[in-house]
């Protein structure tokens, strides 16, 4: 066993604890961009190795035993879970990890509690110190909402429990006593820190448990990666307060680092699903939008992206389909379009054009325009021969088309559109849409594409946002 | 460490955490929040430190298994991270499997 050598607190651990909170730093920077995520990814996990290896050096650590089980176990899951899971069901495995790293907080806060209890018993301390005390308070709630609430996201999209919104009578009334009911037991905590009661302390935690389940469950399935981002934040504080509590510069850095960036990228992310996070939070809808039932102007959930991101979704993937309409043919954009596809060629994308027998002004008239700006002959497919394909395609790019694309017409018989043949985009792994707005086309309806999970909408005039997307894909 | 050190630390990796996350592109927003939920695992450091100078069982139980928690939140955030930024490593072979659009 490796000889314990480190005081704690002591200035060669607070270093490498620098070290440490430095890798993170940079790791998380680098994540915020494509060609550096995946190194960026590295350096934080090997700031992770550090600080761990830091910790198992210092001064005192005993029961190696349990220390070993616990990592053993604990490491053995992650990498089975991790190499198991589907690419689809990413986001429930990282609502997971967030739920565990939540409870990890939670006992933590709790054994502190213990301990500072037994230390007033042995007669050490008169009282735990509220400098302690109230972090550890914190830790142990948000630990503990982060936990369950986790928890729910996970058993939501893994379908374990109905993913609409399940809301109880009386819900915003029942979380706010509970919240009151929380904060009073840790106030009367607090205010008797000589002889603090720990039957209280797990009350406080059972309590937390419940409210994280009551303000989860409300949630719809389609808004949960918003949610999950959310907790996260919030279980990066809690992480960070159990840092006070502990003395240990690593956890509050590394605690707050991902409570703060955590909630930019909640924002982030709520922006970009075109909702706000108090809304998702306390309105209690959006799960996914009944088929077909929003005729009526309402405004329905959809994802807005910018010219960077879909360059990046196109440049990424291994074959791309084009599909030209109308709104192509009006903003002239075929030569900005053919300039998007070699830059993607270059990039030993495979990309092929959809031509809808209707698409543009008059049958035939979209393979002029792409002849025109020299597109292969090849590449253009009849909307019957690239159907099948569309699974096989990773990115869709939908260009100044609508009606063409409705899959109204296949699956909904009331549709006024019902019958009329489609290029099938929606059965492309992910489909982008440049239209300058969600205004309906030719046939006056609503395009359900536009708001299903796998469609992201780019709103622009199609010859810009062409030449904006060719220009990216250069940068990356 | 002084409480007012540990606030100053605590308020300047606020602002560090805001700065370092600008305009992130939304094909990054899911493998970023995984990335940032496997750092705050490090709270697995707590739990080494609660089981490392415990002494009575509950505290023994409670501790390891906050460490079994840490690490499944270490070890597989880290790992799943790096799978999802697999689809940006150059070119793959091509796809086997074409089900499996992004579920909601």
């Amino acid at each position: 066993m490796l000889e314990a050598v480190l005081k704690p607190g002591g200035d060669a651990a607070t270093a490498l604890y620098i070290v440490a909170f430095s890798l993170f730093i940079v790791g998380i920077k680098q994540g915020t961009h494509p060609t550096t995520a995946k190194r960026g990814n590295l350096i934080a996990a090997g700031g992770m190795v550090v600080a761990v290896i830091t910790t198992l050096l210092l001064d005192g650590i005993g029961n190696w035993g349990l220390i070993a089980i616990g990592l053993g176990v604990g490491g053995a899951i992650g990498v089975i879970a991790s190499i198991r899971v589907q690419m689809t069901e990413m986001p429930q495995m990282v609502a997971l990890y967030n739920g565990v790293g939540g409870g990890a907080v939670a006992l933590i806060a709790w054994s502190e509690i213990r301990h500072g209890i037994a230390e007033i018993d042995h007669g050490a301390i008169a009282s735990i110190p509220l400098d302690t005390l109230i972090p550890v308070l914190f830790a142990g709630v948000v630990g503990s909402i982060s936990f369950w609430g986790s928890n729910v996201a996970f058993a939501k999209l893994q379908d374990l429990i109905p993913t609409r919104p399940l809301a109880v009578p009386g819900q915003q009334v029942i979380n706010a006593l509970l919240l009151i009911g929380i904060v009073a037991a840790c106030v009367d905590i607090a205010v008797n820190n000589g002889d603090p009661s720990q039957a209280i302390f797990i009350g406080v935690l059972i309590a937390a448990a419940i409210l994280g389940n009551l303000v989860v469950l409300p949630i719809g399935g389609a808004d949960m990666p918003v949610v999950i981002s959310l907790l996260n934040a919030f279980t990066g504080l809690s992480a960070a307060a159990a840092g006070f509590a502990l003395d240990n510069v690593a956890l509050i850095v590394a605690g707050t680092l991902v409570g703060s960036s955590g909630t930019i990228l909640t924002l982030e992310m709520a922006t970009a699903m075109n909702r706000s996070v108090g809304n998702i939070l306390f309105a209690g809808f959006g799960g996914a939008p009944a088929g077909g039932a929003a005729a009526s102007g309402e405004e329905r959930p959809h994802v807005s992206i910018g010219a960077q991101d879909a360059a990046i979704k196109l440049a990424y993937a291994d074959s791309v389909v084009i599909v030209p309409g109308y709104g192509l043919a009006v903003a002239q954009a075929q030569h900005a379009i053919k300039e998007v596809a070699d830059e993607l060629e270059k990039r030993g994308v495979t990309v092929n054009y959809a031509i809808h027998p209707v698409a543009g002004r008059m049958p035939g008239h979209m393979n002029v325009l792409l002849a025109e700006a020299d597109v292969p002959y090849e590449q253009l497919r009849e909307m019957e021969e690239i159907n099948p394909e569309m699974p096989r395609t990773d990115v869709a790019v939908v260009v100044g088309a609508n009606d063409v694309t409705n899959p109204a017409a296949k699956n909904d018989p009331d549709s006024p559109i019902a019958g009329m043949p489609i290029i099938e985009v929606s059965e492309a792994q992910q489909v982008i849409v440049i239209k300058r707005s969600l205004s309906p086309g030719f046939a006056g309806i609503d395009n359900d594409l536009f708001y299903e999970a796998n469609t992201s909408m780019l709103f622009a005039d199609a010859k810009q946002a062409a030449a904006d997307i060719a220009a990216e894909i250069t940068q990356l | 460490m002084s409480l007012m050190t540990e606030i100053t630390i605590f308020v300047l990796a606020v602002f560090v955490g805001f700065e370092v996350i600008s305009k992130v592109p939304t094909t990054l927003h899911t493998p970023l929040m995984s990335q940032t939920n496997a750092i705050h695992g490090i709270v697995m450091l707590g739990g080494l430190i609660v089981v490392g100078y415990a002494d009575d069982p509950l505290e023994y139980i409670i501790g390891t298994i906050a460490i079994a928690f840490g690490a499944i939140n270490i070890v597989g955030g880290f790992m799943v991270t790096d799978r999802m930024l697999g689809m940006f490593s150059r070119k793959p072979k091509p796809k086997a499997d074409a089900d499996g659009k992004g579920g909601a």
